[in-house]
């Protein structure tokens, strides 16, 4: 009786489920079809074939292997960076337990509310004034900043649990404040920092705004912001649509499935601290 | 043999010096900005609170702001309570009756659209919802309704609802993951304990559930919350604001203020009535998170 009961929950579940993952699945069928098959059967046919010309002519079109070099190397330089960042803030701050680090803390907390908005203008006026406007340098730097205030924030309260004793007793040993931080904390808080540079990577992958207005020219765009913007001009087919949509999805799935574990427990971990 | 604390504020010259020039002498030219009448070539000049006078009057902005109420509907309060019953569901039931790798499957499906940039959802739903040959409309003359048919996205009175309905989609996998970390903390003894005294799954949800996860629902409705208000790829990509301005959002408008009709002094003042709003949100959400783990 009661497993009689359950089912419908069980269904009902797998439905709201299967809902969520659907958008994916007709996605990758409609990017295989040819237009005419397209326009004959509409989106819901299966398609007859393996249609792989609209994939490679959307590729060349965008030159969509520039967007995801440019992407990998924003978003790695910006996963890198940020955590070096958060572990240099977060070693003052949780093991060093610097004078005012309470408002030092709430500080990093407010700016990574701060809304992309009320920096974006003055962001892309002083990078033109420097130089820097229209290049990857430019984004690498502003997401590093904005990111390590997340990661100093989750970072401190874990290197405040630190063990202290393993510090001391690497004092006695003679181990100065660079290299307890190097040889002991680095280490031993790797997995929280492999937690991190997930985070950054997919984050700055996903970062739309700010990108959107430094990067104007074609060379130096992500993946985001050269679909965004395609997607904005409404110039595509209906084929051509699915084939940018499957290109952008799938480095987004193949993350998710390599660091899913990572993602959900730094979620958690994260939200809760 | 105990290192001096000066010895470690060196480490945080670097973050600070970075801060300064990303984000705190921005932040400071924004507020400034916001004060002045600029085009954003030759010198600002200072216009006092004209631009926040000018604010209460228009009509576009008090739009958007309407419009962000809606998108903290969409992206924090329904998420979240989908979000608790999901994660009860999954952990209660499924991840009880069914094994917990059943239920991590499933959380795993409802977490995908998270990862995607917001900018390939847009791409996605847009061709879904696409007024002639999209899926929705595809799908729903294949099975008879026809006459439901719309244009999604390019109906006003219709089209802000379709945006939250995406926006759902995008958000329910956060609150899903953290509440069901955090129902993890739960002692399952407390679940058996009251199932032997006949509760029931509703009176154990109220009882059990929710009282025990109530910092991590406080932290998603901030998150969301702050999330929601700030919302910009998704317009941009689904409706550019449109049509005639009915999904139009602050964060949207100020882009389109600064960037289109080059009022940088305007789009700053916007920008900062934004950034008020949320830290006071901001603020409030910590002390809810704080007054809820002390209890």
């Amino acid at each position: 009786m009661t497993a009689l009961r359950r089912y419908p929950v069980l269904i009902a579940l797998c439905l709201a489920a299967l809902f969520m993952i659907v958008p994916f699945a007709i996605v990758v069928v409609n990017a295989v079809k040819s237009p005419a098959e397209y326009s004959q059967h509409g989106p819901l046919s299966l398609p007859h074939g393996l249609y792989t010309k609209g994939l490679t002519d959307f590729w060349q079109r965008v030159d969509y292997g520039q967007k995801l070099l440019n992407s990998v190397l924003i978003s790695g330089s910006v996963a890198l960076l940020a955590t070096v960042l958060s572990v240099l803030n977060a070693y003052a701050i949780g093991i060093g337990r610097v004078r005012g680090r309470t408002w030092v803390l709430a500080f990093f907390v407010l700016a990574n509310m701060l809304p992309q908005e009320a920096l974006v203008y003055p962001l892309y006026y002083l990078s033109k004034q420097a130089g820097l406007y229209d290049t990857r340098l430019s984004v690498i730097i502003v997401f590093t900043v904005l990111h390590s205030a997340f990661g100093t924030y989750l970072l401190s309260s874990v290197l405040g649990q630190f063990p202290r004793e393993i510090i001391e007793a690497a004092r006695i040993d003679g181990a100065g404040t660079w290299q307890v931080l190097w040889r002991i904390v680095v280490p031993v808080s790797r997995p929280t920092l492999g937690v991190l540079l997930v985070f950054f990577f997919i984050w700055t992958w996903n970062e739309f705004l700010l990108p959107l207005v430094m990067l104007v020219s074609n060379d130096n765009q992500t993946v985001s912001v050269a679909l965004g913007v395609l997607q904005g001009q409404r110039l595509m087919d209906a084929t051509m649509t699915n084939a940018a949509a499957l290109l952008g999805v799938l480095p987004a799935v193949v993350f998710f499935l390599v660091f899913q574990r990572t993602l959900t427990r730094g979620i958690a971990a994260g939200a809760v601290k | 043999m105990k290192a001096p604390r000066d010895s470690y504020t060196l480490f945080l010259l670097p973050g600070a010096l970075a801060f300064l020039a990303v984000v705190v002498v921005p932040f400071l030219m924004n507020t400034g900005l916001g004060f002045t009448d600029w085009q954003g070539v030759g010198s600002p000049h200072w216009s006092g609170l004209a631009n926040y006078r000018q604010l209460a009057h228009d009509s576009e902005f008090w739009a958007s702001f309407r419009h962000s109420l809606f998108m903290v509907v969409a992206m924090a309060v329904v998420p979240t309570a989908l979000g608790l019953v999901l994660a009860a569901a999954l952990t209660d039931y499924v991840g009880k009756h069914f094994g917990t790798r059943l239920a991590s499957i499933l959380r795993a499906c409802f977490y995908l659209p998270q990862v995607l940039p917001v900018a390939v959802a847009g791409i996605v739903w847009s061709w879904i919802l696409a007024p002639d040959d999209g899926t929705l409309n595809a799908l729903l003359k294949a099975v008879g309704l026809g006459s439901w048919q719309q244009d999604w996205l390019g109906d006003p009175d219709l089209a802000l609802y379709t945006v939250m309905g995406v926006l759902v989609w995008v958000q329910l996998g956060f609150p899903l993951v953290v509440f069901m970390a955090g129902l993890g903390r739960i002692d399952p003894q407390l679940y058996e304990a009251a199932e032997l005294d006949g509760a029931g799954w509703w009176r154990r949800f109220a009882h059990i559930t929710l009282p025990g996860i109530r910092p991590e629902i406080y932290v998603v409705l901030t998150w969301c919350t702050i999330a929601a208000l700030k919302v910009f790829g998704a317009v941009y990509v689904l409706t550019k604001g449109g049509p005639g301005g009915a999904t139009d959002v602050p964060s949207y408008f100020s882009f389109t203020t600064f960037f289109e009709k080059t009022q940088v002094g305007y789009g700053a003042a916007i920008s900062t009535v934004l950034t008020v709003i949320i830290l006071a949100l901001a603020l409030i959400g910590l002390k809810l998170q704080s007054r809820a783990e002390e209890a």
